[in-house]
């Protein structure tokens, strides 16, 4: 990234070049944690914590890290940040930490904290960065909230466990869609999430790689 | 990259002290934070018993509550009666299902509820008077579709009529195995019998599909087939004379369980240890 201002750092990996959307990372985890708003809030904010400082604490060591061992190096650093997270959540939101329970854990995995403390940490001002880490927290966010909105809202029928549509378990009219509940759902949701986004902002295509051939008419496929 | 950063010097030095700090911070978290979580967890696990009770509302102060209406006994399995070898409030029967010692190994046919070892003895909790309890919480755990999972069931002090069940630790999916959870669901236990004779340790309580026609059947969960018989059999399991059924059988023939040794010890007393 040539110019680096802190509006554009913050703002850009919201729609522009979200790291779910287009960057297609840590998808993993908003298959798993979407179940239901508020789990998806906590998972957001503990997201948003480790890649602000861990690109913090990159950048801020990025020229006495030897190339070799940066990635460890990076590791290290978001590894430690995730186990506080972890600990902070277990002592003071213990239910949710029930609720994520390994997920948070597996913030450490999530290739969002990792890609963007080596592309860019590594190569950038510690204010930056944290600003960068920020701005990509909050766009995984995005993605995780409006999964998590349709997956709850259809699948259980509340949104932030408020219940909207009154399903027929509780005496009320509406079936829950169970997929919805199942991490699969999350891959449909994406997937339309994508689609729309490239829509609006059709920059966002990528090249086909190659052509395709129409080799078969319709009728001969028949 | 500034220059020299790749000599082995450099590379030791700045992988040393990164070890250093982050160690440093990791192990604060965890030291400074571990009494704040131990009490959540403590705090969980009560507010759980007084759900299963039907005391809990929400709000309350569950310490204050716990305290005055529950008491906590060790009881061993095999014979129902009250021991006095574990302190009640630190004893952890999972835990020790796995030592030789205070565990068993279960073989094939009679290991229902799908886990290959059971403890011993194991903690009730009794609410109201411990001499005579308006109701006893059980914990019961066994395997689900997903996993294991972990509950307690209150029985009156009749030894045989469910008040309500729950589960406090489970993997089951959500919107389907997880409505084990579902107040609507839970309230369908109340009044239930275990035992449909006088003297008989195997329980007659099950889940069935389709609809409750006696006091021995609660309905299934719709869509969790595999849920429901994993309640089922760890229904059956824990209620058997494997687990709790000479216990509860005291309550039953209205000859409550004696204590194994000292009578005189009173765990109101004794602080977490």
């Amino acid at each position: 990234m040539a110019d680096v201002n802190a509006k554009g750092v913050l703002t850009a990996p919201i729609f522009k070049n979200n790291p779910i959307a287009l960057q297609i990372l840590g998808i993993c985890s908003a298959l798993a944690v979407t179940t239901s708003m508020s789990v998806s809030l906590v998972m957001s904010l503990a997201v948003i914590f480790v890649t602000s400082f861990s690109n913090l604490f990159v950048s801020l060591i990025r020229n006495h890290i030897p190339s070799s061992i940066r990635i460890i190096v990076q590791m290290t650093i978001i590894a430690s940040l995730v186990i506080v997270v972890d600990q902070i959540l277990k002592a003071y939101a213990y239910e949710m930490s029930k609720q994520l329970s390994v997920f948070v854990g597996l913030i450490i995995t999530n290739c969002i904290v990792m890609g963007r403390a080596e592309g860019f940490a590594m190569s950038n001002t510690p204010g930056m960065s944290f600003l960068d880490g920020i701005g990509n927290g909050l766009g995984y966010s995005f993605v995780l909230m409006v999964v998590g909105f349709f997956r709850e809202l259809l699948g259980a029928g509340s949104v932030f466990g408020f219940t909207v549509l009154p399903t027929i378990q509780n005496g009320g009219w509406y079936v829950p869609n169970g997929l919805l509940l199942l991490p699969p759902s999350a891959f449909f949701i994406i997937g339309l999430l994508i689609w729309v986004l490239r829509s609006v902002n059709p920059e966002q295509v990528e090249e086909n790689e190659f052509k395709m051939k129409h080799n078969t008419k319709p009728k001969e496929a028949v | 990259m500034a220059q020299g950063n790749n000599s082995i010097k450099k590379v030791l030095i700045v992988a040393f002290s990164l070890c250093i700090v982050c160690s440093v911070i990791v192990s604060t978290a965890a030291v400074a934070l571990r009494p704040a979580q131990q009490l959540n967890q403590e705090l969980d696990r009560k507010t759980n018993i007084l759900n299963v009770a039907r005391l809990y509302e929400p709000g309350m102060d569950v310490e204050e509550a716990f305290s005055t209406q529950i008491t906590a006994r060790v009881v061993e399995l095999e014979t129902g009666e009250y021991s006095d070898q574990f302190d009640p409030d630190t004893y952890d029967g999972f835990e020790a299902a796995r030592d030789p010692a205070t565990g068993r190994t279960l073989s094939g046919e009679r290991d229902i509820a799908g886990f290959s070892r059971v403890e011993k003895f194991a903690t009730v909790y009794l609410v109201g008077d411990p001499e005579n309890p308006d109701q006893i919480v059980l914990p019961i755990r066994g395997q689900g579709l997903w996993g294991r999972m972990m509950g307690f069931l209150s029985v009156e002090g009749d030894g045989n009529t469910i008040v309500s069940i729950t589960y406090y630790d489970h993997a089951e999916t959500p919107g389907l195995g997880a409505e084990v959870n579902n107040p609507r669901w839970q309230a369908q236990w109340e009044g239930k019998k275990i035992y449909s004779e006088e003297g008989d340790l195997s329980p007659e309580i099950h889940l069935t599909k389709g609809g409750a026609s006696n006091e021995y059947e609660v309905d299934a969960l719709s869509g969790a087939t595999l849920t429901s018989n994993g309640v089922t059999n760890m229904l059956q399991f824990w209620l058997s004379e494997e687990g709790f059924a000479p216990y509860l059988a005291k309550f039953r023939s209205g000859t409550e369980p004696s204590d194994a040794e000292d009578t005189e010890t009173d765990f109101d007393d004794v602080e977490g240890a």
